[in-house]
């Protein structure tokens, strides 16, 4: 199960790093996401992997439990990049409209200076 | 329990939610509540200034939860001094930005701005470093949105490279949280001092993985070479008075610096010993020098001030590189000087572009010229660390402190050629833009405008009416560098007490963890 989750985060890393290298918005914040998702997944095993362990602890028993703070931690990051996609995602398709340009590099004017922003 | 500590996260964050609900189309309505705001947030920041000034350090556990179960607010020197700087800034750029109808370009400002502020307020007080998260996460969100306020396709595409390279630093701190709780089973900030001080020094590279990636998520938030590529674009083409308050931004990433390799991975802990300051310090050499190459090269007066600030956080992190008490006192004073002085410019450059365009270059003469010009020069002179403001008192301190380091002579050069081109680059914008305007053999024709922005004002505005309320912002942050200067020995008193306590973290940990009392 390590190797399965080590290559799970592993290859969402890379493919995430290489969208984020692209031109265009679009692929880049496909590659936020994917990223975003490899880092959710490692916190989770931040916590060390067990398999059917309750995230409790229980006085009664000798019962084997998982650390409940990854999971907390885990939807707490699902949430903001969640929430953060949302907002990149229309800031870049306000860009888009508006320039009629989708290149995630800005092409400077003709004479280098910006304008009156 | 003293509860005036959650005031600055609570009070915005019911603030910001009211302004949106109820008074969304009440502009004036808007501006009082904010106004209000943050003159209550300076003086709550200045209570809790003069409860920290004594030294003791106070905890606020949230919901009651004891430390490391709960999460904890911690009031000491250094969080005073930083939630007093923020909520002074933050009135002088809400002031601002009321007189020159800045607020009235797009909706949200003041709840946004609010927002913003909660983050960084909470930013500064939280003891948890997964909290500390949150409250980045926070103090972003909400300068997306004032980063594109009032729109245009420029603004809206650098606004795109701020968030992507935002959200990248974003999941660079996760994965670095992650590795530090993996290690350590723990993020409140008192007891990862407490584990990371007890593992055996050969069972640490996790760690130190850990450490680096935290320092270069800080690193980016406080724009070190070669991190620093998001902030020119995205401060000259914000609002510049968003600007101004983001001047607060960068230092945030060095407080967290200082606040987590003072604390957490000290001078003193062998498994992250040197790790820091060895990266650091040719950094932000690097940051300085590059900042006033840019500033020299620049064509455009937000550019120049963007990179004014890039210069002014190498020479501070420059300070906080050192790693000692007394660097760090210094680096303290030039944070309080340096962040006055470009949220000062930034403003100055606004009311230069209002008038008559960002290109440095001659063209006629704008509205109040002698006004404006007499703020540029004294902004100048603050920026560039020229006698007798406080840049001067600050870059002085920073050079001495740095008089025993091996590299002494290499930091003492950089700074000092630094200023010089700083000097060089501020000094030629001026005269462009202010004197050779009077002269009309250089006079170039203004170039056509692009127009960026669909709801830019006019900027032919009548002089005669022009608001009086951006210049009373303009001089309260002049007033305060000069405070800054005239009082620099109580200052530098205040500073260095900060500095021990940092660099005694048992203070810290023993009030939050409550040593004394088990």
């Amino acid at each position: 199960m390590e190797i399965l989750f080590a290559s799970a985060v592993g290859v969402l890393t890379a493919a995430g790093i290489y969208l984020i290298l692209r031109k265009r918005t679009f692929p880049v914040i496909l590659g936020l996401s994917l990223l975003s998702y490899a880092v959710n997944v490692f916190l989770f095993a931040t916590g060390r992997l067990m398999i059917n362990a309750p995230p409790v602890l229980n006085k009664y028993a000798e019962v084997a439990y998982t650390d409940p703070l990854p999971q907390a931690l885990v939807l707490t990051a699902i949430v903001i990049s969640f929430g953060m996609t949302a907002v990149v995602v229309m800031i870049a398709l306000g860009a888009y409209l508006s320039a009629k340009d989708d290149h995630i590099d800005m092409i400077e004017d003709a004479d280098g200076a910006g304008d009156d922003a | 329990m003293n509860h005036l500590l959650i005031a600055p996260v609570v009070l915005p964050a019911i603030v910001a939610p009211f302004i949106i609900m109820v008074l969304r189309h009440h502009l004036s309505l808007q501006r009082i509540f904010s106004l209000a705001c943050t003159v209550a947030l300076l003086a709550i920041t200045l209570g809790l200034a003069v409860q920290a000034a004594d030294g003791t350090v106070q905890v606020y556990e949230l919901g009651n939860w004891p430390a490391p179960f709960g999460i904890v607010l911690v009031l000491d020197r250094l969080s005073a001094l930083m939630l007093l700087l923020t909520a002074g800034l933050a009135l002088a750029v809400v002031l601002y930005a009321i007189g020159s109808g800045w607020d009235a370009r797009g909706r949200h400002f003041h709840a946004l701005l609010q927002f913003q502020l909660m983050g960084i307020l909470g930013a500064f007080l939280t003891g948890d470093a997964f909290n500390l998260f949150v409250f980045f996460e926070v103090l972003l969100i909400a300068s997306y949105g004032l980063m594109i306020h009032g729109g245009g396709a420029k603004r809206l595409q650098a606004g795109v490279q701020y968030v992507v390279y935002n959200l990248l630093g974003s999941s660079l701190f996760l994965l670095a949280l992650g590795t530090l709780y993996a290690v350590t089973g723990t993020l409140n900030m008192a007891d990862l001092a407490v584990r990371v001080a007890e593992l055996s020094p050969d069972d640490t590279a996790l760690l130190r993985v850990g450490a680096v990636m935290l320092l270069l998520v800080f690193a980016i938030k406080a724009a070190v070479l070669p991190l620093h590529f998001w902030l020119p674009a995205s401060y000259a083409y914000a609002p510049l008075p968003v600007a101004a308050l983001f001047a607060i931004m960068t230092k945030v990433g060095a407080y967290a610096i200082l606040r987590m390799y003072t604390l957490v991975f000290g001078p003193d802990v062998a498994a992250t010993a040197g790790l820091v300051g060895d990266w650091l310090l040719p950094a932000a050499m690097l940051t300085l020098a590059i900042g006033a190459l840019g500033v020299l090269g620049s064509r455009e007066i937000g550019r120049l001030v963007a990179f004014g600030a890039i210069t002014s956080m190498g020479t501070l992190l420059i300070a906080v590189a050192l790693f000692t008490p007394q660097a760090t006192a210094a680096a303290l004073y030039y944070t309080v000087h340096s962040t006055l002085a470009a949220a000062l410019l930034f403003l100055i450059a606004d009311l230069i572009i209002e008038r008559r365009g960002g290109a440095i270059i001659a063209q006629r003469p704008m509205a109040q010229t002698g006004l404006i010009a007499s703020l540029f020069f004294v902004g100048a002179i603050a920026m560039a660390g020229m006698p007798p403001l406080s840049g001067f008192v600050g870059k002085l301190l920073v050079m001495d402190a740095a008089r025993d380091h091996e590299l002494v002579w290499y930091i003492w050069a950089v700074i000092l050629a630094g200023s010089l081109i700083t000097i060089i680059g501020l000094a030629r914008a001026g005269s462009e833009i202010f004197w050779k305007s009077h002269d009309d053999s250089h006079i170039r024709e203004a170039e056509p405008e692009i127009a960026v922005d669909d709801t830019q004002a006019p900027t032919e505005e009548p002089a005669s009416n022009a608001p009086a309320l951006p210049f009373v912002a303009c001089f309260a942050l002049v007033g305060s560098l000069a405070l800054l200067t005239i009082f620099a020995g109580p200052m530098m008193d205040y500073t260095t007490a900060t500095a021990a306590q940092l660099f005694d973290p048992n203070i810290y940990i023993d009030a939050v963890l409550r040593r004394a009392e088990q």
